[in-house]
């Protein structure tokens, strides 16, 4: 490798893999000579539900379309390639299955590289053992986190920096597929790990870890191309049809971000509050002023999810007058009835505080809940969505069924008689084990690996055999 | 008087992690922004005002190279908790249209 680079040239074919990306435009970045092409494929976006079931967010076969030609590319171009956030979450069976694609791919394809593999899930004992010596400490807003929080979780991972992606470079991986990373990391490790100033660095990494979001005309996920250089980045989509403007990549820093010009990462902030932006051309953007300030302690991000329960969702809706300028009483009167029904079902084996009963009111506030400053309702019907989260799914189905047959007839002083007071389109619906996030605190690591061990395997077609790290 | 959402390239808002909404509210060109931005309407107290949370709670930024102004507040439920009604928390930027610009 040459001692003095003055550029390095980035590809990011797409935001998400999985999430697509067009040809043409891939094989333009291709001409332009990248060092390497990153990836993220992971996110906290779609919810909790990944991260506590181990599924991935994306269909397979659309992961695996993008993974075939990013992996072709590369290989072609005998260059890196480095992905994060393995299958959604970065949970170790998401990793495996992410690890089972690209063996398929090396197959079919009779290709021949390094593999390295870096792993994000957290080990219980580990994660106890550093919440007792006071590493792990809270974001704000955060759930408690503590010993039980820890023993409920499905699956805890910690977010990456740059320096595992680092690590396994420096051991001459030619395709890096790591766990749960921040996104940026992904694209910041090998300028930082070449001496590119760490500003620049990670603020190319913002831009391209979306793939073309930064655009103006967004069409459909594409690839963008960044040329990371001393003292500044360019960065430009491939497809000719696609433009950046100042404002645009300005703008990119305020998407899914809490604070538009600090962006924390494990070992230090980007900020951009001094960045510069101006036009090269019609597409193209230069950028340059960002600065990375590093932080006194290295930390790492924990995500973790536990299951709250089994759930059944009943849809029903509303027409008449009388209950809607009710509803509140309504629905306080119905949730009553509920728990008196449960308790002569169940009595003990199933108290109130062990399962809970939401309903959703759309037409009032289903959409903002607390948020919603409209407190009339103005609608002339009302949809009702009634959730039976329980630690059964038997359970939860029973307080569903419940729910019909109580809702269906609970009567209102306007009326008498037996009246019908739902419309229900279908019977209620059972939706399987529910989760939640449970965490949004950070580590103290001794070092930037402890927490993200790596294994090392030559891929060489059907052939596979771990190498030591 | 104009409503924000009339001066407006895009409002929106989105989670910034599970934890967090955030509010972007971008415009066109400078001199609307400019506008809206020395109109002094669009504030972290307007902000907590419209969602009931305390002024204390909102993160607020003038973007002058975007063009833009954002806002993040701390969500009522987190992202996915059983009572939470909008996992990407894109819909949850409506009060802010309706904000008068002089």
């Amino acid at each position: 490798m040459p001692a003095a680079e003055d550029e390095i040239r980035i590809l990011s074919p797409t935001g998400v893999c999985g999430s697509g990306f067009i040809e043409s435009s891939f094989a333009k970045a291709l001409s332009q000579k990248p060092y390497f092409i990153g990836v993220d494929a992971g996110s906290t976006d779609p919810g909790p539900a990944y991260l506590g079931s181990g599924r991935m967010a994306f269909p397979k076969d659309a992961v695996q379309r993008d993974l075939r030609l990013m992996l072709r590319g590369a290989r072609r171009l005998g260059i890196p390639l480095l992905i994060g956030s393995a299958g959604t979450a970065g949970a170790d069976v998401q990793l495996n299955l992410f690890y089972e694609l690209i063996q398929e791919l090396a197959a079919a394809d009779q290709l021949k590289f390094k593999l390295a593999l870096i792993h994000s899930e957290q080990q219980k004992p580990y994660l106890r053992q550093k919440l007792r010596d006071g590493r792990i400490t809270p974001l704000h807003p955060a759930p408690e986190f503590n010993e039980a929080t820890i023993d409920r979780s499905e699956h805890i991972v910690g977010m990456m920096g740059a320096e595992p992606f680092m690590r396994a470079l420096e051991a001459g991986a030619d395709v890096v597929l790591a766990g749960r990373a921040s996104d940026t990391a992904i694209f910041a490790a090998l300028p930082v790990m070449r001496g590119f100033p760490e500003g620049i660095a990670w603020h190319a990494a913002k831009i391209l870890e979306c793939g073309a979001a930064a655009v103006v005309n967004r069409k459909t996920p594409d690839c963008m191309f960044a040329w990371v250089r001393k003292d500044h980045f360019v960065v430009e989509a491939p497809d000719a049809g696609l433009r950046c403007t100042p404002q645009s990549i300005a703008s990119h820093s305020l998407y899914e971000n809490a604070d538009p010009f600090k962006l924390v990462e494990c070992s230090g902030t980007l900020d951009l509050t001094n960045s510069r932006y101006e036009a090269v051309n019609d597409t193209a953007v230069k950028v340059s002023g960002s600065e990375f300030i590093r932080a006194p302690r290295y930390t790492v991000k924990l995500e973790g999810a536990e299951k709250v329960g089994y759930q059944s969702v009943l849809i029903g809706s509303i027409r008449d007058p009388f209950i809607i300028r009710q509803i509140d009483d309504w629905t306080a009167r119905l949730i009553e009835k509920i728990h008196a029904r449960v308790k002569m079902i169940y009595g003990d084996r199933l108290g109130a505080e062990d399962y809970l009963f939401n309903i959703r009111i759309y037409g009032k506030n289903g959409t903002m809940g607390p948020l919603e400053p409209v407190k009339e309702i103005r609608s002339h019907e009302l949809c009702l969505v009634f959730e039976a989260t329980a630690p059964t799914q038997e359970m939860a189905s029973t307080i569903a069924g419940i729910t019909r047959h109580q809702a269906l007839h609970l009567p209102i002083p306007e009326w008498s008689g037996l009246i019908t007071a739902v419309a229900c389109p279908y019977n209620h619906l059972d939706r399987g084990a529910v989760y939640r996030f449970n965490v949004n605190h950070v580590v103290a690591p001794d070092d930037p690996y402890e927490m993200f061990p790596m294994e090392l395997i030559e891929i060489n077609g059907a052939a596979h055999r771990r190498i030591a790290a | 008087m104009t409503a924000l959402a009339d001066l407006a390239r895009l409002i929106r808002s989105k989670n910034a992690g599970p934890f967090e909404l955030t509010f972007d509210i971008m415009f066109d060109d400078a001199s609307t922004y400019e506008r809206v931005k020395r109109s002094g309407a669009v504030s972290r107290e307007a902000v907590a005002a419209r969602y009931g949370v305390r002024i204390d709670e909102v993160k607020f930024f003038f973007c002058d190279h975007a063009f833009a102004i954002k806002a993040s507040i701390p969500r009522p439920y987190f992202q996915g908790d059983p009572r939470d009604s909008d996992g990407h928390g894109g819909q949850q930027y409506a009060p802010l249209m309706d904000i008068e610009i002089p």
